[in-house]
């Protein structure tokens, strides 16, 4: 176990330095940085001092040394753009993604589970075949065209709930809430459904396949044969069988909620990471667009390890395994 | 003996795209007290779904269309879903093929027995553990009380079916189907498993149903014997009679394709041809196409089981020894 | 004579296989394959098809700005789905969309298609390093969102880019983008196969003989993979499609001189609030049944040539 634990450690290094090396390549290659930070009537030599000065005349390698030993200290450099460091920039919308993210998965997570479960045990009825009908729309759609169809219901036609915005925030120390008040929930709520939606329709997909498949097995069949209650089966036995399987490709598809957020930030103009990006990408602002690159990848990384830790955990054959397998006859 | 089970005319259809298959045709026998019936049958014969019924575990779309099934001189096949899940387990045990796919792979041993005896019986935690361990260490499982926690994975084949035999007498019942218990384990296993089970149901009184296609083991271990073809049963009668002095053709070219260490043998003889499948059953015997004593009658009529030398078999060739009609055994 | 006898049954005996029965036991297999093959042809055929052309500025005009379309008050049968903010009419705009959504689901499928095979076939036949060396890259990359790939890969290859050529090469970028987030699956489908026939005797017999390793490939490797590799790739077809409408809302995608349906959403989503819902309600809709149909036939099309149900 301590070994597998080393090699994926060593390979999320080895991928976070694949992605320093992209970063690391912008900066080097997309225009030339002094001229974002001198006039135009400096002279050269004054830009050669400059050079100098910022090691940009050392050797690639060293430079690229420099890059990820910064990276690493969480230090990103100047925006070229908002002309503010990149930290601030960070740490100012991490709050608004991470809430949104958060509520998301979780609404994910529950209905998701729960509906599954639903399907599962009961294909044939009415109420299940709708909903996987429902749930076909789910996966199809574009995360943006739902927001917008959203919007035009909630927003344009009913005025129910603003479509921009966070609403009014509070300050927790350097984190800034919407979860507070009542109208930071109402400018929350489409966006997380919004972003919720997918996973959620994965889910329950997924939870159904495997809960069928779980409840065709022996062990359920013996479980029957035994007179099992029909609850002691379905939610004691198949349940916890379908859920661990589960748990890993869930895990992995609520990790993708940080991706998508940057299209539910850009469609309810939610001002968190993902439209921060956007707007780097747009304007050219090299320093904002590596440090997300480098911060997304660092939270997959982390993610994907996280969830192979949890598969270990809860499936006992794994976790045996250094025992030394089963014992005599 | 009284009947503890019987069937009469017990008539078993699946409904297909392309027409109606009947997997078990008019098919009748009894199991006594404490008696063991063999059931042999190639595969397709029957005997697996016939023991499905019995259990109350027909797979949709088969279902049983005619006939009844009695326990006790109760019907059982009528019963709603609910009763009939008390009477399994606590009346009717069931062992099935693959020891493995049998227990859930998530849940000890230990929990798995617990759950099983306080559905059916009435009793506490710590009651329910003691029979448990009680159980474990009357199927000669070693150690038992430090076992109890133990995974299934943790278990090699034979303990494993030992286990599952455990699960099957928890609540005591009054008879057992076991349907290819020893099919996947390897041969002294299987030798250890079918004196086990003997004893056990010497002990307990348990009626067994041995559903093989494994002439030894029934030789072995059954009372009487069942000879299944094609969905309908070609002979029956005591086990010994069956053996050494066949009646119904069939049943000469199973015994006589079984080698036996005292002789030598040119060829292995065989039935020519194959069981018919279930579309394509001719009609009359199912048996006439490869029958080597075939008659005209026996193209056009079905035989019922007639009384032959010390067994019932299905015949034509017997009509003549019929003194009061065809009989069912 | 016979030729033809032989021609007629063949066609009988196709009508009558399983797959073609499937097809037509399924309403919505058939319904969505309707649905598909008109916007496809609307849309291959949008020149002649459309009533207007709404890059001819020479057509367009102001006046004709923000008319709703034809069955509302203001509306008129020259333009039944109404115009845009320059005057252009969404029904034809909606058509030359739907063409350039259509067109790059279509080449960035094919360039992950082909990507993945080779890539695929590489690996497998090779083994060894090459094949740890793909399937590494490969890992990492499938630990990443798809989505998340083609706009990183997109946004990143745009911003190096100098100002004025980005529009040129935007359409290749994109295409590019798309393919390259999606390579994976279809390797690893590959190269399994190509594992297992690779281990086969008959394919050793084979290169004892000398026989070109290309040829043993294309013979025998690729004829078994095609059936998964085809369900697949209609399932990606969707994804591409859907990836492409995302990046153009997002405004890193098609340049605004070739609008796709993800465009047209963008831009009448400016007008959501002042009024004009169908700038983009009509582009949505068409997006939305053209994914659906597409999603419906892949998964019509896996179930079909799925060896289990069966």
């Amino acid at each position: 176990m301590i070994v597998f634990l080393l090699r994926r450690l060593l390979q999320s290094l080895a991928v976070m330095l694949a992605v320093a090396l992209i970063a690391f390549t912008l900066f080097r290659f997309v225009g030339d940085p002094i001229n974002g930070m001198v006039g135009q009537d400096a002279t050269q030599a004054e830009r050669d001092a400059l050079r100098e000065s910022l090691g940009l005349n050392d050797s690639v390698l060293v430079q690229f040394g420099r890059f990820v030993g910064r990276t690493a200290h969480g230090e990103f450099g100047l925006s070229y753009q908002l002309a503010r460091p990149v930290n601030d920039i960070i740490l100012e919308k991490m709050p608004a993604t991470l809430e949104l993210s958060i509520v998301s998965s979780l609404m994910a997570l529950v209905v998701g589970v729960t509906l599954g479960v639903f399907t599962g045990l009961r294909p044939r009825a009415a109420s299940s075949r709708l909903l996987l009908a429902g749930s076909l729309v789910g996966v199809s759609l574009p995360t943006f065209l739902i927001g917008i169809l959203l919007i035009l219901v909630f927003s344009v036609w009913l005025r129910w709930l603003p479509s921009y915005g966070r609403g009014p925030t509070i300050q927790l120390g350097w984190w800034s809430s919407g979860l507070f008040s009542v109208d930071g929930w109402r400018s929350l709520i489409m966006p997380a459904f919004t972003l919720a939606l997918y996973p959620m329709t994965l889910i329950i997909r997924l939870v159904r396949a495997e809960m069928l498949e779980v409840m065709r097995t022996d062990y359920i069949k013996f479980a029957r044969a035994r007179g099992l209650t029909n609850r002691a089966i379905h939610f004691g036995h198949a349940l916890k069988n379908t859920l661990v399987p589960v748990i890993t490709i869930t895990g992995v598809q609520l990790g993708t909620v940080i991706a998508f957020a940057v299209i539910t930030e850009t469609v309810f103009q939610w001002p968190g990471m993902g439209l921060m990006f956007i707007q780097a990408v747009n304007s050219a602002d090299i320093p904002v667009m590596s440090a997300y690159l480098v911060l997304v990848a660092l939270f997959f990384v982390i993610i994907n390890l996280a969830v192979d830790l949890l598969y270990y955990l809860v499936d006992p054959r794994l976790r045996l395994q250094r025992g030394g397998g089963g014992h005599g006859r | 003996m009284s009947a503890l089970l019987e069937l009469r005319h017990v008539r078993i259809e699946l409904p297909t795209r392309r027409g109606t298959l009947v997997a078990v045709d008019d098919v009748s026998f009894s199991i006594g007290e404490g008696e063991v019936l063999g059931v042999v049958g190639e595969s397709g014969a029957g005997k697996s779904i016939t023991a499905a019924a019995i259990i109350g575990l027909l797979e949709p779309p088969l279902r049983q269309t005619g006939g009844e099934i009695l326990l006790e001189g109760g019907r059982i096949d009528n019963l709603p879903p609910d009763a009939f899940r008390r009477v399994r387990g606590k009346q009717i045990g069931a062992i099935f093929q693959d020891p493995l796919t049998s227990l859930n792979p998530l849940y000890t041993i230990g929990r798995q027995l617990v759950e099983t005896i306080q559905t059916h019986l009435q009793l506490g935690d710590k009651a329910a553990r003691t029979r448990a361990i009680e159980l474990l260490q009357e199927v000669g499982i070693p150690g038992a009380a430090e076992r109890f926690g133990a995974y299934p994975h943790q278990f090699s084949g034979g303990m494993r079916q030992r286990v599952v035999i455990a699960l099957a007498l928890a609540a005591n019942p009054r008879l057992i189907v076991a349907d290819e218990p020893t099919t996947a384990l390897d041969v002294s296993t299987q030798a250890q498993i079918i004196s086990l089970l003997k004893r056990l149901c010497r002990d307990h009184g348990t009626a067994v149903m041995l559903v093989t296609h494994d002439m030894g083991v029934i030789a072995e271990t059954a009372d009487r014997v069942a000879v299944m073809y094609a969905g309908r049963i070609a002979e029956i009668g005591p086990v010994r009679q069956v053996v050494k002095h066949p009646q119904h053709p069939y049943t000469v070219g199973l015994m006589g394709s079984i080698p036996s260490i005292g002789g030598a043998l040119g060829r292995l003889p065989q039935i020519d041809g194959a069981m018919p499948r279930l579309g394509s059953i001719p009609p009359g015997c199912a048996f006439n196409p490869r029958c080597p004593r075939v008659m005209d009658r026996c193209r056009v009529e079905r035989p019922d089981l007639l009384q032959a030398d010390g067994t019932l078999a299905a015949c034509w060739l017997h009509a003549e020894q019929v003194a009061e009609g065809a009989v069912h055994g | 004579m016979a030729a033809d006898a032989i021609k007629a049954g063949l066609v009988r005996r196709l009508w009558d296989a399983d797959l073609a029965y499937s097809f037509r036991r399924s309403p919505v297999a058939v319904v969505s394959a309707i649905v598909t093959l008109a916007l496809i042809l609307g849309a291959v055929f949008a020149p002649w098809v459309a009533p207007h052309n709404p890059f001819d500025l020479s057509t367009i005009s102001l006046i004709d700005a923000f008319d709703p379309p034809q069955w509302v008050d203001g509306g008129s049968p020259d333009f039944p789905l109404g115009t845009d903010e320059q005057g252009r009419d969404v029904l034809s705009a909606i058509l030359f969309g739907a063409r350039i959504s259509l067109g790059v689901g279509l080449f960035s499928t094919v360039f992950a298609v082909t990507l993945g095979i080779t890539a695929g076939l590489i690996a497998g036949w090779r083994g060894g390093l090459v094949d740890a060396f793909i399937m590494r890259i490969a890992d990492v990359q499938l630990s990443f969102p798809a989505i998340l790939v083609a706009l990183l890969i997109d946004g990143i290859v745009r911003s190096t880019l100098p100002h004025d050529q980005q529009d040129q090469i935007a359409l290749v970028v994109l295409v590019g983008s798309i393919g390259l987030s999606g390579w994976v699956q279809f390797a690893r489908l590959v190269r399994g196969s190509t594992l297992v026939e690779r281990n086969k005797e008959y394919v050793q017999a084979a290169r004892v003989i000398g026989v070109h390793p290309m040829r043993i490939v294309v013979t025998h490797v690729l004829p078994n993979v095609l059936t998964p590799v085809l369900v697949v790739a209609t399932i990606y077809f969707a994804f591409a499609i859907i990836t492409e409408a995302t990046l153009s809302f997002l405004g890193v995608g098609v340049p605004p001189t070739e609008p796709s349906l993800g465009t047209l959403i963008r831009i009448g989503n400016g007008y959501l609030f002042s009024g004009e819902w169908w700038i983009t309600v009509f582009p949505a809709v068409t997006l939305a049944a053209l994914v659906l149909s597409v999603n419906l036939l892949g998964d019509w099309v896996r179930d079909a040539f799925n060896p289990r149900l069966q």
